[in-house]
């Protein structure tokens, strides 16, 4: 997070800080320009006396909320003391994945404050979130339906932000979106898929057109096109946006809607185990959960929660979750055997500076070598990195970053495909975890066959980020209505594992 | 004991029921909203009846903006109370040329009636207070056509945003004057200029007085180079 941080920092005070727009652009815009509303009087003193009543009311809710006896649930700080004894929804992990379920649960509740709703976050400072730590981009250029239908509708929930997550008297939410897009190159071996996923991207409704590599060339004269046969390009929906923020404008909004926010781990579960004979005679436990064990942080004090619902939003570590509920721990040809196939992966990000490098039309350029990269800001900087070979995945107990992975695996790539990455600076780098799904690299959302009130949400595996919101809408919908209402995410229920049967995208890297 | 004036006491009326007040205050911005969204409303019946073009024009003047098509000198507009001339209807087969949506409620939504007019030459969208960076991501549509594009004044538009018309190769004209969250417009100029490299941009209204710190910058930058 820390450099993400010091990322944006550089990027923007370039120098470039001091300039300040002139004065009478205010009044030119609040004038003529503006379409007729503003123009009669007496809508700006209703104006100034709802800004007056926004004021006072903020103040006043405070002071009531306070004043409220016995109000463990405060709606506006993290509590630092114990989560509330009881809840009907808990949701483990406060990554962008448990704030957007959480907020979409609020959302679709019938009664206001109907549900009780907490989220559990053991790190309120994200040190090793993947969200905060991740490329921030989005993309419909994917081969499986789900992921592309998944990704169009969180890129139509971004365009409106604000409608969704608008909370009254705060700033609006900005995402600080880059319409920069995405580019694929893809050589020769692999040109018959892209060309394939194309078709499947423009049947979904992606707006993605294909280029041979003479046009790559004269669109981006600075790419060297050697080994390229076919290039696919977003027009539209792609691109990247600053995670924080997305973050941030879920728990915001979710908070200010009364979802609980509960600094703890959680390290254990209390189950009722019913046992069930299946059509084959097979003995199967079926496990309810009865309350989450959530451990205050720096201390040996916990708190039993008594819940009807659970959902595992822990990222990287919800096979950890899983863990503790006898996922996976039994002879490996039974259901109980096969653990939730989700481990933390680490992957490097490399920011690089290069005065002469490519310009503000810049894509998210993904070269079949894997190397991929983008700019960051308007400095001449970018970042950059790969996936490591399966059997070289580094060691997943630090999020420290190698170094030479960057002059040995990305560089080369980098600079063969654009010369003027030649001359470089890496200036710094991060490390974060990939929620990565070992079985086939997608998301796993649903209901476990075996415990019967947890969700899964997890396994995104490098595209989480980009598909959260309209991942917490499927969730919401799955919890609240029992089934999936707008995008039918059935294909990613954790039924393939069991049968075996994996949804791989037919990737061309 | 004199009882404070009728302002405050409703004001403290209305606190202690906040709840209310704060559902009425949000229940007022989501009816702003839809009352935005609803002139916004795509007239898929209309074109079917009367074609792309009728239902574009129709759209566009209802807007209170203007249009000409082509081959034609005359430009049809509203008048000041929003009336229109209904001979657009006689258009049928021609296509737009050039749209003025200056200073109206025009958003991302309403873009889709426009989305046929691939003869667009000229847009203006100057001072729109609803023109966004997501909807300059939408302008591709008319990347085969449109020469002139006028966003300045636009409240929303972002660096974010500009990098959007990367598609529009044919620009000739882009006005982006007078852009408020534009943070580093010197910057961004040059980079326009790199990315569009047949286009005349303009921008005034900015204050340019960084540039020297520019100048600075780049000496650091080569500095960090040689390092
Ligand atoms: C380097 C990198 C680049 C990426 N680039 C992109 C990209 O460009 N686009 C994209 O869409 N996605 C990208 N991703 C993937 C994306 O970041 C993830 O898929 C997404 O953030 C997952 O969100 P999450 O909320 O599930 O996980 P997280 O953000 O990791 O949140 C899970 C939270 O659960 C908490 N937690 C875990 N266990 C417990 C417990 N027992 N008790 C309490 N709390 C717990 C953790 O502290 C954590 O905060 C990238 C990831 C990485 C690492």
């Amino acid at each position: 997070m820390s450099s993400w941080r010091r990322l944006h920092v550089k990027a923007r005070t370039g120098g470039f800080l001091s300039s300040t727009p002139v004065t009478p652009r205010h009044t030119r815009l609040r004038g003529p320009f503006m379409p007729c509303q503003s123009l009669s009087t007496g809508r700006s003193l209703r104006k100034g006396f709802i800004k007056d009543l926004e004021n006072q009311l903020s103040e006043m809710k405070k002071k009531a909320v306070d004043a409220l006896p016995g109000s463990s649930w405060s709606p506006v700080l993290i509590n630092p003391n114990l989560p509330p004894e009881r809840a009907d929804i808990v949701i483990v992990g406060g990554g962008v994945i448990g704030w957007s379920i959480a907020y979409w649960l609020k959302q679709k509740e019938r009664v206001r404050g109907g549900l009780r709703v907490i989220v559990v976050e053991r790190d309120p400072t994200y040190s090793r979130a993947s969200t905060v730590l991740s490329a921030g981009g989005i993309r419909q250029q994917f081969s499986l339906l789900e992921n592309i239908h998944l990704s169009l509708a969180s890129a139509d929930f971004m365009r409106n932000i604000n409608d969704h997550l608008f909370v009254l008297k705060e700033d609006p939410v900005d995402l600080q979106f880059n319409h920069s897009g995405y580019m694929f190159l893809a050589n020769e071996q692999v040109a018959h898929i892209m060309e394939e996923n194309y078709r499947t991207q423009r049947s979904a409704g992606a707006e993605v057109s294909l280029l041979s590599p003479t046009q790559v060339k004269e669109k981006f004269p600075w790419i060297n096109t050697d080994g390229v046969a076919l290039a696919s390009y977003g027009l539209e929906n792609e691109g990247w946006f600053d995670p924080w923020s997305l973050l941030n404008a879920f728990r915001r909004k979710a908070v200010s809607m009364g979802v609980v926010q509960c600094c703890g781990e959680v390290t254990g579960f209390k189950y009722k185990t019913n046992v069930v004979n299946s059509v084959d005679g097979e003995q199967m436990f079926i496990r309810r959960i009865q309350s989450v064990k959530v451990q205050m942080p720096n201390s040996l004090e916990y708190q039993p929660v008594e819940c009807a619902i659970v959902v595992n939003a822990a990222g990287a570590f919800s096979g950890k979750l899983a863990e503790m509920l006898g996922i996976g721990s039994s002879p490996e040809d039974s259901i109980a055997g096969i653990p939730l196939p989700v481990e933390p992966r680490k992957r490097y990000i490399y920011v690089v500076h290069c005065p002469d490098g490519p310009g503000l039309d810049t894509p998210f350029l993904i070269d079949y070598s894997g190397v991929y990269f983008r700019r960051e800001g308007l400095g001449g900087n970018y970042i950059t990195g790969t996936s490591p070979e399966e059997d070289e995945e580094p060691d997943t107990s630090n999020l420290d970053v190698d170094h030479e992975f960057f002059v040995d695996k990305v560089w080369p790539s980098l600079a063969h495909r654009v010369p003027a990455f030649e001359k470089l600076k890496v200036t710094s780098a991060w490390a974060g975890f990939y929620d990565y799904n070992t079985f086939d690299q997608n998301g796993i959302i649903g209901v476990h066959p075996l415990i019967n009130n947890m969700y899964f949400a997890t396994g995104f595996s490098g595209h989480g980020l980009q598909q959260s919101p309209a991942v917490g809408r499927g969730v919401a919908e799955l919890i609240l209505d029992g089934n999936f209402r707008t995008l039918d995410l059935s294909g990613l229920s954790f039924r393939r594992i069991l049968t075996q049967e994996p949804m791989l995208e037919r990737n061309i890297v | 004991m004199t009882r404070p004036p009728v302002h405050t006491r409703l004001l403290l009326y209305l606190t202690q029921h906040f709840y209310d007040v704060e559902m009425l205050l949000t229940w007022m911005f989501n009816r702003k909203r839809t009352g935005i969204q609803k002139k916004n409303a795509y007239l898929g019946y209309a074109a079917s009846l009367y074609g792309p073009q009728v239902a574009a024009a129709h759209f566009i003047l209802t807007l209170k903006g203007g249009l000409r098509f082509k081959n034609q000198s005359d430009w049809f507009r509203a008048n000041t109370k929003g009336k229109f001339s209904w001979d657009f209807v006689n258009y049928k087969d021609v296509q737009i040329e050039e749209i003025d949506l200056s200073n109206t409620m025009v958003n991302y939504r309403g873009l889709e009636n426009l989305d046929t007019q691939r003869s667009l030459r000229t847009l203006s969208l100057k001072g729109c207070p609803e023109v966004d960076d997501w909807f300059l991501a939408r302008l591709h549509v008319f990347q085969d056509s449109l020469e002139e594009l006028d966003i300045s004044h636009c409240p929303h538009i972002t660096t974010g945003g500009l990098a959007a018309l990367r598609n529009l190769k044919g620009l000739k004209r882009l006005d982006v004057s007078s852009l408020p969250r534009i943070q580093s417009p010197g910057l961004v100029v040059i980079l326009l200029e790199d990315m569009l490299p047949k286009c005349d941009i303009v921008a005034t209204g900015y204050d340019y007085s960084f540039v020297q710190e520019d100048e600075e910058s780049k000496v650091q930058h080569m500095q960090g180079q040689s390092a």
